[in-house]
């Protein structure tokens, strides 16, 4: 069985009086794709925020690589590995891709004085690392605004990979991209995966989700409730616990009252 | 990958480095001004042929440009981080009074006097980027507040110090001569006047440059004004980059201070009052947008020629100095068309390409 690399067990946030995550338990294998899915308010945020070093959990424990640790802050956790990839990409538009691959991590070369960044070697790599995860890029120097979304979303997770991470945080990587682009992500996501990191792949879209993931972690409303691997669940089966399949049937019962009531007279 | 996919890859990369060299240039952030820069000279070569063609008219536009390039220089950086200071100018003024009164009325010795401008100009200038990045106020409210406080000192100060409004006699104060070589004093070139603050000048515009292109800093720079936050996430020092921009400029107002008083001999209280707007017209001339993340500073030295340009020519053509601002106005707008422009065009190659590698790459899986 796979190597257990990060893991968070029994994790509760507390907001004052408001329970945020409440006892939820999170585990991403090296080479697997562990997908936390939810609806909004699921407590998804949270939760992530917490696995990237922003937030500490009131209680519970949180283990990398084995080891029990406690991360103070989101730089803490990327010393470690940790990388979290947030929806804003935290790629600057008007800069040309180099520039953003290195920033705030920028090679340099020269002594002194003359200490530079490292243009041609910063050019080089993002070439080669791009091109690692299947995209050539024809020209380092066109700016990030110019590129797709999906090519974006590539960019900001081969920085993460580039950089040392073990585990990638992906924080709704396809959530805003059309059927193609998000099919270009989903190909990164199997590409880091087969590079043997852990992903935790966050999302609200179980195709999506299916399509990459080994293992499914559904929220609801700050709890778990399930945990399963991919082979203990059916694509239907997880659709019908993410949507709440049981208080839709019941809201299109009440739905159909009113209507019927309204209409005065019963069909169906 | 397999092989015919890098062979592909690498026949589209020739095909971009062909197009390269000329949408390379026009892709030049300053490539605005330069044209610009173009356009008035031969403007003026028909209006003012005489001075305007000799070497003398070249020295006249230099000495016009140069404090105000050193200034624009400093401005568009902090630009491009995505602040403006509107003290700028008005701080031209009070360090040349503070050195002033000091080495006037108080007997000190100009480089020491000068020293304490710097050190005052530099607090003020912390002050400056403290409190926007504190307190998360538009940096044009911040320095507009810093601005009127120095503009009132400066005429408050200077006439409860010496019943006027001027400092005068700085020449007799100890280690005038020898400040006065250093930062600004005439030279003999081709026949003709040039000033060593020039050379101040174009030095400072190589360094700018330099650290803007080829620095660590300089990414940061592009970076706190293209989104603070996000550089933030990826582990920039956004706060401490601004405080530093806001105390560029400051330093480069004590500097033109300092040049304005060697060669003065003496400080007035209006100085640099209203200049802070022609220095950010400048920076948007040289490419630098307003709304920061990108720019450059050899196009805000060129925007410091196209002014020093107008200002001399306007003067040669024999026409009324009030035009100047009309021209400002002008020149204003069609730089920052011209921007937008420029750097839409630039995106939408880039846009187009990236839609149709997309649609490959769809068709290819």
């Amino acid at each position: 069985m796979a190597e257990t690399l990060l893991e968070v067990r029994d994790i509760t946030k507390l907001f004052g009086s408001v329970i945020a995550v409440s006892h939820v338990s999170v585990t991403v294998n090296r080479g697997e794709v562990t997908c936390l899915l939810g609806d909004n308010g699921a407590g998804k945020s949270t939760l992530i925020k917490i696995l990237s070093g922003v937030y500490q959990p009131t209680e519970g424990e949180y283990c990398f690589e084995g080891k029990r640790v406690s991360l103070r802050s989101p730089r803490e956790a990327r010393a470690m590995g940790i990388a979290t990839v947030y929806q804003d990409l935290s790629l600057l538009p008007l800069m040309p891709i180099w520039r953003n691959f290195f920033l705030g991590a920028e090679p340099e070369k020269g002594a002194a004085l003359l200490r530079r960044f490292d243009d041609r070697f910063a050019k080089q790599t993002v070439r080669e690392e791009l091109h690692k995860m299947g995209i050539d890029i024809r020209d380092p120097d066109q700016p990030v605004g110019t590129m797709s979304g999906g090519e974006r979303q590539s960019i900001a997770i081969a920085r993460a990979v580039y950089f040392g991470a073990k585990v990638l945080i992906l924080d709704e990587p396809t959530a805003a991209l059309g059927v193609k682009q998000a099919g270009m992500v989903l190909r990164y996501v199997a590409q880091a995966k087969a590079r043997n990191l852990g992903v935790i792949f966050i999302s609200h879209n179980p195709q999506h989700a299916w399509a990459v993931g080994d293992r499914f972690i559904i929220l609801k409303r700050g709890r778990t409730l399930g945990n399963w691997t991919k082979n203990e669940l059916t694509q239907e089966d997880m659709i019908r616990r993410m949507s709440g399949a049981d208080e839709l049937e019941a809201l299109s019962l009440e739905l159909d009252q009113i209507v019927h009531g309204n209409a005065g007279h019963a069909s169906n | 990958m397999t092989p015919e996919m890098i062979r592909g890859a690498r026949k589209r990369d020739e095909r971009v480095a062909q197009a390269g060299i000329v949408r390379g240039f026009f892709r030049r952030v300053e490539v605005g001004a330069l044209i610009g820069a173009v356009v008035i000279w031969v403007f003026f070569a028909i209006a003012a042929p005489d001075i305007w063609l000799t070497i003398t008219g070249v020295s006249r536009i230099l000495d016009e440009a140069t404090t105000l390039g050193i200034m624009a220089g400093a401005v568009a950086l902090l630009m491009i981080g995505g602040e403006f200071d509107l003290s700028a100018g008005v701080m031209t003024g009070t360090t040349g009074l503070l050195a002033g009164m000091l080495a006037v009325r108080g007997g000190w010795n100009i480089w020491l006097a000068m020293l304490a401008a710097l050190v005052f100009a530099a607090g003020v200038g912390f002050f400056n980027g403290w409190m926007v990045t504190k307190t998360r106020l538009p940096s044009f409210i911040v320095t507009l507040a810093t601005f009127f406080i120095l503009r009132g000192a400066n005429v408050g100060v200077t006439k409860l110090v010496t019943d006027r409004i001027v400092v005068e006699g700085i020449d007799k104060a100890a280690g005038f001569y020898a400040a006065r070589l250093v930062l600004d004093t005439e030279f003999k070139f081709l026949g003709t006047t040039f000033r060593t603050s020039t050379i101040w000048w174009i030095v400072l515009t190589l360094i700018v440059a330099w650290v803007l292109q080829r620095t660590k800093f300089g990414n940061w720079i592009f970076a706190v004004g293209g989104d603070a936050q996000a550089a933030r996430n990826v582990g920039v020092p956004s706060n401490r980059v601004k405080i530093a921009l806001f105390m560029t400029t400051a330093i480069a107002g004590w500097l033109v201070g300092m040049m304005n008083i060697v060669r003065l001999r003496s400080a007035v209280a209006s100085q640099g009052i209203g200049e802070e707007f022609v220095y950010i017209i400048c920076a948007v001339i040289g490419g630098s947008l307003l709304t920061g993340g990108y720019g450059s500073a050899l196009g805000a030295a060129i925007g410091a020629i196209i002014f020093g340009m107008a200002r001399v020519g306007i003067v040669f053509a024999g026409w009324d100095t009030d035009w100047f601002y009309s021209f400002l106005g002008i020149m204003l707008l069609v730089a920052v068309l011209v921007n937008d422009n420029t750097r839409r065009r630039a995106e939408s190659v880039g846009v187009a390409a990236a839609k149709a590698r997309t649609e490959e790459e769809s068709k290819d899986g």
